[in-house]
């Protein structure tokens, strides 16, 4: 191609780029109105903030019937399977942002720079959703890492914000460090950083598999420390422990659905061969999908068994959203179109029940000041809407019916028995893992509900109108989608389908 | 006289082991920031040899972005542990321990 051609292509790739131009300009704007007002009233940046979410939502909407095509030569890919995770994004950006407006750990702090730095988060998200070259793969990764680093020590004046902040950006530069060496050892196996071309290069040679066992266990470093997986999930705890409780929110819920959006594109693109009635074949030589499934089973039993005994209760919710990486990464082994499909739909769900629980724990801080479950004792005397609210959430994580997230796990177990008997270990596994997450749930709920509470706290407490309207509004379609999933599951469907071939 | 891509990868796989080791090992936060950049330096090594090997300029470019993105990691890093130092008065990652399983 000559310079022309690429400048051409460039230009005219400008034009499916527009959420990501719209983001970007009110990154822009954001950060000229935190200049122009004055420090008291920089909250009414997360109104600008809002309002960039939602215009990028109309135009990611408006992206559907552009159809499946490559930009900017071949760097990112727009196709449903990438606007899938991008309204994704959008909402729990929008719900986090909402959930930030009414923090009490946020209240009297300048908040400029955090809602700028939050639309950037999701900037990132976007581009780690749609990155099909290898570089693309890692500007993404660290578009979002930095950013986050700054978010997770937002309270810098606190101990624990500042040193969550710490440890993360210690172990994302590491997991970072040892993904590119995996990106460079798989740039001499291939001589392209394309994914559509190793993949077509890979499946033609056969590689050195000992050097490429080894390029991809260092990428699943990098891609596992977004996913939280083990073994690269000690940052977790103590990031969502120390950073603001809004942002502990999006990170268990954006980054780790970017996370797996680039794992699922990257190895079902690079590392596997089409085959058909939508499954796919691993390439010759490095069994990743075992690897994978060694992952997922390794995840879940130690995010839940460390969760038991948890006293805090965001600590307890870090590991298990753990524990839901594991689970859902059951969907990403099958090698199969309706494994992908469970993993998508169960990324959603786990959003909406997710971002409840910490909703439910901020609304507790506000009211009583703690995050320890002994806090939490007599709730439902005091506080009766959280705690139902808790209640249904809790319920929706442990996977029990009529909650969405009986039907996100019911999907993945019948991905997962449809797809042989090679992986019923990997069932029986998370079978076993869901009862031991009902103890520690259960142990919440045992202190919400029946507990007595002390005598010198007061009898009730107030909850503010705003958070009643947001509390319903993730309880509404946590139950919904538990009895009427057909929409929601019909759109995964349809976003498996995301870009193969040039 | 043609240096072998061995030589190179050699080289880029002692430095990346030893930037490995450092992060395990050292105990001060900046030290252990200067072994993340010696890993991603053994792997700026390795693509621009690559890259030589190859005849394409894709490693080459690949270098520029990991210098890039290298800079604003460490920048951000060393902000957080003048953060750190200010509350604690220590960059010792064994006394950042408020938070423990």
């Amino acid at each position: 191609m000559n310079p022309s051609e690429i400048i051409q292509n460039n230009i005219n790739s400008l034009s499916y780029f527009l959420p990501e131009l719209i983001l970007t300009g009110m990154i822009v704007v954001l950060i000229i109105a935190d200049l122009l007002l004055k420090k008291e009233n920089s909250a009414w940046t997360s109104l600008l903030a809002l309002g960039g979410l939602v215009i990028a939502f109309v135009a990611v909407l408006n992206q559907y019937d552009l159809g499946s095509r490559s930009i900017f030569n071949d760097m990112l890919a727009v196709d449903p399977f990438a606007l899938y995770f991008k309204l994704l994004f959008l909402t729990s950006a929008a719900f986090v942002v909402l959930l930030s407006i009414g923090s009490v750990e946020l209240a009297g702090r300048p908040v400029g720079e955090y809602f700028t730095l939050m639309t950037a988060l999701t900037l990132g998200l976007f581009l780690m959703a749609s990155a099909t070259n290898l570089i693309t793969i890692f500007i993404s990764i660290e578009f979002v890492s930095v950013t986050s680093f700054i978010l997770a020590t937002y309270l810098k004046t606190r101990r624990r914000s500042s040193e969550a902040g710490l440890k993360y950006t210690i172990y994302g530069a590491f997991s970072s460090g040892l993904m590119l060496y995996g990106i460079s050892i798989l740039y001499g196996l291939t001589g392209t950083l394309d994914i559509y071309e190793i993949g077509t290069k890979l499946a033609a040679s056969s590689a050195n598999s000992l050097a490429l066992l080894i390029s991809i266990i260092l990428m699943l470093a990098g891609f596992g420390y977004k996913l939280a997986a083990v073994p690269f999930h000690f940052w977790a705890p103590d990031v969502y422990e120390g950073a603001p409780t809004p942002i502990t929110a999006f990170f268990s819920v954006g980054p780790k659905a970017a996370g797996f959006a680039l794992l699922i594109r990257f190895f079902n693109v690079a590392f596997a061969t089409e085959a058909t009635n939508g499954e796919w074949a691993a390439i010759a030589g490095v069994n990743w999908s075992q690897l994978l499934a060694v992952v997922a089973a390794a995840t879940m039993t130690l995010g839940n068994l460390v969760a038991i005994v948890q006293k805090n209760v965001k600590r307890l919710l870090a590991y298990s959203s753990i524990a839901h990486a594991g689970y859902a990464l059951m969907g990403v082994v099958l090698l199969s179109d309706q494994g992908v499909y469970a993993t998508l739909f169960y990324l959603v769900v786990y959003y909406l029940m997710n971002i409840g629980a910490f909703l439910v724990v901020i609304v507790v801080q506000d009211l009583v000041g703690s995050e320890s479950i002994d806090d939490y004792k007599g709730l439902i005397w005091r506080a009766p809407l959280p705690a139902i609210a808790m209640g249904v959430f809790l319920f929706s994580l442990t996977g029990l019916p009529p909650t969405a997230g009986f039907i996100g796990k019911f999907y993945l177990f019948a991905a997962l028995i449809k797809g042989g008997p090679g992986f019923y270990w990997l069932a029986v596994v998370a079978i076993i893992n869901s009862v031991i997450s009902l103890y520690y749930y259960a142990r919440i709920l045992k202190a919400m509900y029946f507990d007595q509470q002390d005598e010198k706290e007061p009898a009730s407490l107030a909850v503010s109108p705003y958070y009643v309207v947001l509390l319903i509004a993730l309880v509404v379609p946590t139950i919904f989608l538990g009895v009427y999933w057909a929409p929601l599951a019909d759109l995964a469907n349809y976003s498996v389908e995301f870009l193969r071939a040039l | 006289m043609e240096i072998p891509i061995s030589y190179y990868l050699l080289l880029s796989g002692i430095l990346f082991t030893i930037g490995v080791v450092g992060v395990l090992t050292r105990r001060n936060a900046i030290v252990v920031f200067m072994s993340i950049e010696l890993m991603l330096n053994a792997v700026n090594l390795t693509l621009v040899a690559f890259s030589k090997q190859f005849n394409s300029l894709d490693g080459q470019i690949f270098v520029f972005f990991v210098m890039v993105v290298a800079a604003a990691e460490v920048a951000v890093g060393l902000a957080l542990i003048v953060a750190i130092f200010r509350l604690k008065q220590t960059v010792s990652i064994d006394k950042i321990n408020i938070m423990k399983w």
